[in-house]
């Protein structure tokens, strides 16, 4: 059996945590270019200019992109006949996330109990780690780290099954118009349906993950995020939300099987600082 | 056109913005976000004397990255202003007169900026490198043991905001949306 020891994993962990909070990945420079060319309130597009400006001078200066450096998310994949040596994985990926967000001069944004002491834990751990189980040998490890302004915007709704097409659609454009300014525009929008309450807000951040303009398998999803993105840019919100064409700069639907009940439905909101790495060891 | 006006405000650098207008900011400005916001509005119910005097100043609602070495500041764009909105008609009515943040804020906090003639600026979310670049000293001078929720002094030269609430009350996330709403 394939052995992997903990340091390893730490020092990973450590650099996904600096890289991804400096530089945006290739995707979303693309998009967002490709807007600034296209949006049609002139303040919309100096906004957009300003976006493009700040990702080129986090990366020359090698400072985070953005202030809130998020929680950190990690999306685990662990092959089966690999096994983890010199301590636990978990507490490995806590130990790269302290030194990462030290060495990299991170902000740490994690109060230790969300409603009495808020008290911040200092390291910004702890993570929150989705881990799946897969064949092989192999540890695939994704960094997204999440800002809490767009968190915040993002929404789930038991929608009834006679609700349809028609139900997740009108959701969506509530939720974005309602969110307006808040959450950076433009905005990824990760939409997750199905499931239970869990794993529709899990696939709705899991759809943030995807390369943008890479569509949705299945036709008809991929129909219904272009028709969605079209919907969403004519709510007349526009970069920062001072108005403009460019309010999202994609949307992404995740999909997974459904109890014959029920119509979950989860909106994850991501601002335009959509950064994620991925590292397999 | 783009202002230049300097802090503290005063009822002249009001008087002249308006909603949808672009100013650079030279002068003193105050960082404050949540935590630092709940003890500032506590002090003044306890009619306690405040850290810093909010008469004629701008509250700038963010939370930077630590600087690193040989740096003034790290990353340091505006964080959502609509979770100060309990505390800030209060901060308003003891003189603060501008703030800088980004999105929405309550009916309110729109009121107290039109009573008592304050303004609202946004400036770019996500971009915390770029404004970061205009910061050119950083002094924490309240709340240390907040972290990064501590409140900050900040000289800024020529940092960049779009003024979103003018002392009138006209809201350029309204007429910027009503402006290109196709649906």
């Amino acid at each position: 059996m394939r052995e992997i020891h903990i340091d390893e994993i730490i020092s990973a962990v450590e650099k996904l945590c600096i890289d991804a909070n400096i530089i945006l990945p290739d995707d979303v420079k693309r998009e967002i270019n490709k807007y600034y060319e296209t949006e049609s309130s002139p303040l919309g597009k100096e906004v957009l200019k300003d976006i493009i400006k700040n990702y080129k001078i986090a990366e020359e200066k090698n400072i985070p992109i953005c202030q809130d450096t998020g929680f950190a998310v990690f999306f685990v994949k662990l092959g089966q006949d690999l096994k983890i040596v010199g301590g636990n994985l978990t507490d490995a990926i806590n130990e790269g996330v302290r030194r990462g967000y030290k060495n990299g001069y991170l902000r740490k944004s994690i109060v230790n109990d969300p409603l009495i002491h808020r008290k911040n834990t200092g390291d910004n751990t702890p993570a929150i780690v989705h881990y799946e189980i897969v064949p092989g040998d192999k540890l695939q490890i994704t960094f997204a780290p999440k800002g809490g302004g767009s968190e915040n915007m993002s929404a789930l709704r038991m929608l009834k099954p006679a609700d349809g097409v028609e139900g997740v659609k009108k959701f969506v454009l509530e939720t974005v118009d309602k969110a307006g300014s808040n959450p950076c525009p433009p905005i990824i929008i990760g939409v997750g349906i199905g499931g239970t309450i869990e794993v529709a807000t899990l696939i709705a951040k899991k759809a943030l993950l995807r390369p943008i303009g890479q569509p949705h398998p299945q036709p008809e999803i991929a129909e219904l995020e272009k028709e969605l993105l079209n919907e969403v840019n004519k709510l007349g919100i526009g970069p920062q939300g001072f108005g403009g064409t460019t309010t999202a700069l994609a949307v992404h639907i995740e999909t997974f099987p459904a109890h014959i009940a029920s119509l979950p439905v989860a909106i994850n909101i991501q601002c335009h600082v959509a950064r994620h790495k991925e590292i397999e060891l | 056109m783009i202002k230049s006006i300097k802090t503290p405000l005063t009822p002249e650098i009001i008087d002249d913005l308006k909603a949808g207008d672009k100013v650079l900011i030279t002068g003193i400005i105050y960082s404050a976000r949540d935590a630092a916001h709940k003890r500032l509005f506590e002090m003044i119910q306890k009619g306690e004397e405040l850290p810093v005097d909010l008469k004629g100043q701008i509250i700038y609602y963010a939370g930077p990255c630590p600087a690193k070495p040989g740096t003034v500041i790290g990353s340091a764009g505006p964080t959502t202003s609509g979770r100060m909105d309990p505390y800030t008609p209060l901060l308003i009515e003891k003189g603060l007169k501008g703030m800088i943040g980004k999105g929405l804020r309550s009916k309110e906090v729109v009121d107290a900026i039109i009573t008592h003639k304050a303004v609202y600026f946004a400036a770019i979310g996500g971009a915390g490198a770029l404004l970061a670049d205009t910061i050119k000293k950083a002094e924490v001078v309240a709340f240390p043991e907040l972290g990064p929720e501590a409140i900050y002094e900040f000289h800024v030269e020529d940092f960049p905001a779009i003024v979103v609430i003018d002392k009138d009350g006209n809201d350029l996330y309204k007429i910027g949306k009503e402006n290109y709403r196709k649906i």
